[in-house]
């Protein structure tokens, strides 16, 4: 299980009165991957949160894209080999292969 | 029942053919058969690229003659790599002739009529083809490589004839 990005925050005291400066966790970026094999998208990765890179390894032998449906991204993924994009939306993403529709996956990304 | 009856079965089932009896199919032989099931279907796209007018079947048809085109690229390299020089045999030869038969057949027709009918064999194609590999080319393949790349096939082709059953009711 991969650790939870940490959370910093900040506390300031002001005339006795605390007051928390939680700022949004900016881990950093990580990469995770995603196995393409049999015409199936393996499983997602947990834990992406925008600004992430995911790296789509296809394993057939013939050409597949990993596309949102959002058009967030559409990575071209000729056989055997391996693209990368950037996760810029957060939610539920949709995705697809447009050569393919039998080939699909459902993407969670946290803000 | 050998895997070479079996595999008999399961096609004459849908083309009527006879096959020769060979006891077992060798590493060449289940090459020279995968590789012509893909160079048949490669054909009929042509077939259906240069005849229909229907844009999901012309998308249809392109993606059938890229993907059979890749694997049998694979399967070719594969075999140079391996040393292996595929082999004709009765099982391929009943393919060609009942593609030939298929051929025949479509290009008498036009329009929606030759869309349905393109699209009908594919589904029957597809069908046969992977039940030779379940059945007969994957148990019978002795090279891991080889073994392996008929199962990457075999995924292939059941999803492409779910794809030419969902497309068979858009050109009904
Ligand atoms: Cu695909």
């Amino acid at each position: 299980m991969a650790p939870l990005p940490s959370r910093r925050s900040a506390l300031l005291t002001i005339g006795g009165t605390i007051i928390a400066l939680v700022r949004p966790a900016r881990a950093e970026p990580r990469s995770h991957a995603v196995l393409i094999d049999k015409m199936k998208f393996g499983p997602m990765p947990s834990e992406v949160r925008v600004g992430d890179s995911i790296s789509w390894i296809n394993r057939d032998p013939v050409r597949h894209t990993a596309t949102a449906r959002d058009k967030s991204f559409d990575v071209d993924l000729p056989a055997s080999t391996e693209g990368r994009c950037t996760v810029t939306r957060a939610g539920a993403v949709d995705i697809i292969c447009r050569f393919h529709p039998g080939m699909t996956a459902k993407l969670a990304v946290l803000p | 029942m050998s895997r070479l009856l079996v595999l008999a079965a399961a096609l004459a089932i849908t083309t009527g053919a006879a096959f020769a009896h060979d006891s077992q199919l060798s590493d060449p032989q289940i090459a020279h058969i995968a590789y012509t099931a893909g160079q048949i279907d490669v054909d009929a796209a042509k077939l259906a690229l240069a005849k229909t007018k229907n844009a999901e079947v012309r998308d249809f048809a392109e993606l059938m003659a890229r993907d059979h085109a890749a694997v049998n690229e694979k399967a070719l390299s594969l075999v140079k790599r391996l040393n292996v020089k595929p082999e004709a045999n009765g099982t391929s030869a009943g393919l060609t002739k009942q593609a030939a038969q298929a051929e025949k057949r479509l290009r008498k027709l036009s329009g929606a009529a030759f869309d349905r009918a393109y699209v009908a064999n594919e589904i029957a194609y597809h069908r046969t083809v992977n039940q030779a590999l379940s059945t007969a080319l994957i148990p019978g393949a002795h090279n891991g490589e080889l073994k392996a790349l008929l199962e990457s096939g075999l995924a292939l082709f059941t999803a492409h004839q779910t794809h030419a059953e969902h497309l068979a009711q858009t050109v009904k």
